[in-house]
C-alpha cells in the first residue's frame, strides 16, 4: 500500500468500525430492554451462544481498531518529538492489544 | 522581513471565538480520548460480571452506588456526544450538511442531543 491509500484505509476502517459498533449496540440495548438479564445465569448463558459470542468479539475488535485509529491521529497531531510520539504510540498499541487478548480470554472461558 | 511575517498575532484565548463546528471537532476528540481511557475498566467489569455469581453480584452492587451512577450519567453524555458527532461526520461524508450554515446547525444539534441524553440519563439513573 502506498502512502496515499494508507490514509484512505484508516479513514474507511474508522467508519466501518463505527457503523458495526453502532449496529451491535442497538442490538444489545434492544435485547437488554426486551428481556433484561435477571441473573448471572441469564447473562452468562446469553454470552455463551455462538452468534452473540462472535458478535461481541467483533464488537471489541471494532472498538480497539477504532480507538487505535482515533488516538493515533490525536497523538500524531499534537505530539511532535519523535521519541515521545513513538513511545506513546507503542504504549497505545500495547494497551489495546492487551485489552483485546483479555476479551478473547473472557469470551473463550464463557463459551466453555 | 516580508510583509507576511509582520502580521499582528492575536492569541488572547479569552477573546478568540471558535466557531461551533471547531468546538464540536475538539469535543469529539476529547470524548473519544476519555472513552478510550475507559476501555480497560469496561473490560474489567465485563470480566467480573462473567467470572462467577459473586463477581456478577459485585458489578450489580457497584452500579447501585450513587457515585457510580453519577459517573455513568456523565459517561453516557460523553458517549452520545461522540456517537452523534460521528453520525454528523458520516452525513458530511455523503454530502449532507457540508455548507457552512447547515454544518453549524447540525453541530448545534449534536450538542443539544448530547445534553438531552445527559438530562434523560440523570432522571433515569439518579
Amino acid at each position: 500500500m502506498n502512502r496515499r491509500s494508507h490514509g484512505l484505509r484508516a479513514w474507511i476502517i474508522q467508519r466501518l468500525s463505527a457503523i458495526y459498533m453502532a449496529a451491535y449496540l442497538v442490538y444489545f440495548v434492544i435485547h437488554v430492554l426486551m428481556n433484561p438479564p435477571q441473573s448471572y445465569h441469564d447473562w452468562h448463558g446469553w454470552l455463551s451462544g455462538p452468534v452473540v459470542s462472535i458478535g461481541t468479539a467483533l464488537f471489541f475488535i471494532a472498538l480497539l481498531v477504532h480507538a487505535w485509529v482515533g488516538v493515533r491521529d490525536v497523538i500524531m497531531d499534537y505530539v511532535k518529538p519523535l521519541a515521545l510520539r513513538f513511545s506513546l504510540l507503542s504504549l497505545l498499541g500495547l494497551i489495546l492489544l492487551a485489552c483485546g487478548l483479555w476479551v478473547l480470554r473472557i469470551l473463550i472461558q464463557v463459551s466453555q | 522581513m516580508t510583509q507576511k511575517n509582520r502580521r499582528p498575532v492575536f492569541l488572547d484565548l479569552t477573546r478568540i471565538h471558535l466557531p461551533v463546528t471547531a468546538v464540536l471537532s475538539i469535543t469529539h476528540r476529547l470524548s473519544g480520548l476519555v472513552l478510550f481511557l475507559l476501555i480497560p475498566l469496561l473490560v474489567y467489569l465485563f470480566d467480573l460480571s462473567l467470572s462467577s455469581q459473586q463477581g456478577y453480584d459485585r458489578v450489580v452492587v457497584v452500579f447501585d452506588h450513587w457515585a457510580a451512577r453519577l459517573a455513568l450519567v456523565i459517561l453516557l453524555w460523553g458517549f452520545f456526544h461522540h456517537l452523534l458527532a460521528g453520525i454528523r461526520c458520516l452525513l458530511i461524508d455523503i454530502d449532507i450538511a457540508v455548507k457552512r450554515e447547515s454544518s453549524r446547525i447540525t453541530a448545534w444539534c449534536v450538542i443539544a442531543g448530547g445534553i438531552a441524553v445527559l438530562f434523560a440519563a440523570a432522571m433515569w439513573l439518579l
